[in-house]
């Protein structure tokens, strides 16, 4: 019995690797929409900088950023690796193929689905995360009176900014950051940006009514108590809210900010 | 009174596993709507013999849907364009006079082509040596229903069973998967008491050889169960990948080392 195939290179592991990778980027998708609901905050990008620096710099956190990484890289070779696994399944093709007579157009294509969102991501992490953690984005300075509680914003030179810091003077809380606000604001003024978004988001949508659902019946999650759950979650939450919230905000910046 | 029609059938022609195929067109006349789609090709295949033609080679026995050899992949779903049903149990009312239908057989690496539609399943047959059984002692036969099985888990145990090992699955997975039938094998043992003593040992020893045989890796697109002629369910695979999983990760033979 010990000698059958260690169990993460027959075809069962590695589709186990591509459920857990999904299911864990899936999680990462609801705090990072959380987060990034602070956008919407007509505050100057006060909150939603401060959670910047928090999320770069908390330690736990950025331990699991790691793990994050790695599982983009994996759960994307692994694709790869099965996809091109499955090619080789049928050599020779069907003339006439009825797909949608049995299944789903997204559960057929989550491969393309896949591509178009780790184009996306390539670019997303290059305007913000590459930007952010280069010294590439302006910095701002926040002055709030702590009677008031009133804030002004600045905009500061590179030279009068050392680190994200916050100090009080006389009753008014400074705070001096990296302007990730300003920087998204400024990427999403571009209609290309803002349509590859849009688009990369509802590659998103229909990637994950199929993903979610696909992940645990590969867990052997299968029981007609929580699968409906599961089903709900899956096409309401990871298909409809999570991607339409986030194509809001390149719309919020384009068209109202 | 039968209506009659005439088709054009565009179907795959191969000498050998050796030689590569194409289509061939060929003209169905006069073909009665309560023939099956077999009694169909019968009807071309004496035409084409009596012309002194090679007939078209195609999978058939029992022609009652319980033996799984019929196959045929019929404008681009097996077993044509019902639901539920086996090549064998289509009938000519399903098409329409003047209709040009594409036969093509199981399309598989491990179903390599024997002859134009006539594939080799036997990668199922191996499948099926390297766990698909159970062991039993020699001796007195047992009394009949000495072991209590509650009547849910021999229904669902029976559902199982009733996979013909047809293929159709395959054929129809994007990936030419054959996780639905190999999860129908592993399931139909794994609920009953007596499949017990090789239980995670048949789970480990049915997938390896599902993987040597070059079947593809499942995306739960359905395709399966909805082609396949018995209602194989898809949660028999979520019940295969738990039979492995815990072979893998939890039992003791596989824990401890010896
Ligand atoms: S699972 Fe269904 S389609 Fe697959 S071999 Fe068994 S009966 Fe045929
Ligand atoms: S010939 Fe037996 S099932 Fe069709």
């Amino acid at each position: 019995m010990s000698n059958s195939k260690p169990a993460l290179s027959s075809s069962l592991g590695r589709k186990l690797i591509m459920s857990l990778t999904g299911i864990f980027l899936c999680t990462f998708l609801v705090v990072h929409l959380i987060g990034n609901m602070q956008l919407f905050k007509d505050d100057a990008g006060y909150a939603f900088n401060n959670y910047a620096y928090f999320m770069t710099h908390f330690t736990p956190i950025k331990v699991v950023s790691y793990l994050l990484y790695a599982s983009i890289i994996i759960h994307a070779i692994y694709a790869l690796v099965l996809s091109l696994k499955n090619k080789a399944a049928r050599p020779i093709g069907y003339e006439k193929y009825d797909g949608q007579s049995n299944s789903k157009w997204n559960s057929r294509n989550m491969g393309i689905l896949g591509t178009i969102i780790l184009v996306f991501l390539v670019t997303h992490l290059q305007n913000f995360w590459w930007k952010y953690h280069n010294d590439q984005v302006p910095y701002i300075e926040y002055r709030t009176d702590l009677a008031t509680g009133a804030t002004a914003a600045r905009e500061i030179q590179a030279a009068d900014f050392n680190d994200f810091q916050t100090t009080i003077e006389n009753n008014v809380e400074i705070v001096k950051a990296r302007d990730l606000y300003k920087q998204v604001d400024f990427a999403f003024q571009n209609i290309g940006l803002v349509i590859l978004y849009v688009i990369a988001m509802a590659a998103l949508a229909f990637h994950l009514i199929h993903g979610f659902k696909s992940a645990f019946q590969t867990l052997g999650l299968s029981h007609k108590k929580y699968v409906p759950i599961i089903e709900f979650l899956g096409v309401w939450v990871f298909g409809v809210i999570i991607p339409v919230l986030f194509a809001l905000m390149p719309l919020y910046f384009y068209f109202v900010k | 009174m039968a209506q009659h029609m005439n088709l054009t059938l565009k179907i795959w022609r191969q000498k050998n596993d050796k030689t590569k195929g194409q289509f061939v067109t060929i003209q169905a006349n006069d073909i009665a709507d309560d023939m099956s789609f077999l009694e169909m090709l019968d009807v071309v295949n004496e035409e084409l013999t009596r012309k002194g033609e090679d007939p078209v080679y195609f999978d058939h026995d029992c022609r009652e849907g319980i033996c799984g050899m019929c196959s045929l992949v019929i404008n681009g779903r097996p077993h044509g364009p019902k639901y539920g049903i086996t090549t064998c149990q289509l009938h000519m009312r399903s098409f329409h006079d003047g209709q040009t239908i594409v036969i093509e057989p199981w399309r598989a690496a491990a179903f390599p082509v024997l002859k134009d539609l006539a594939v080799d399943r036997t990668a199922f047959d191996r499948i099926q040596q390297a766990g698909g059984y159970v062991n039993v002692n020699t001796g007195g036969v047992p009394d009949a229903n000495e072991i209590a099985i509650p009547k849910r888990v021999a229904d669902e145990a029976f559902e199982s069973a009733t996979c013909i090992g047809c293929g159709a699955c395959v054929a129809a997975c994007k990936n030419a998967s054959a996780m639905l039938f190999v999860s129908a094998k592993i399931s139909q043992f794994a609920l009953l008491p007596q499949g017990q003593t090789e239980r995670y040992e048949r789970a480990q020893a049915m997938v390896d050889q599902m993987d040597t045989e070059g079947f593809g890796n499942c995306t739960n697109t359905g395709a399966c169960e909805a082609e396949c002629p018995k209602g194989i369910k898809l949660s028999n695979i979520a019940r295969m990948n738990r039979e492995y999983f815990t072979a893998k990760f939890f039992r003791e033979e596989d824990v401890h080392v010896h």
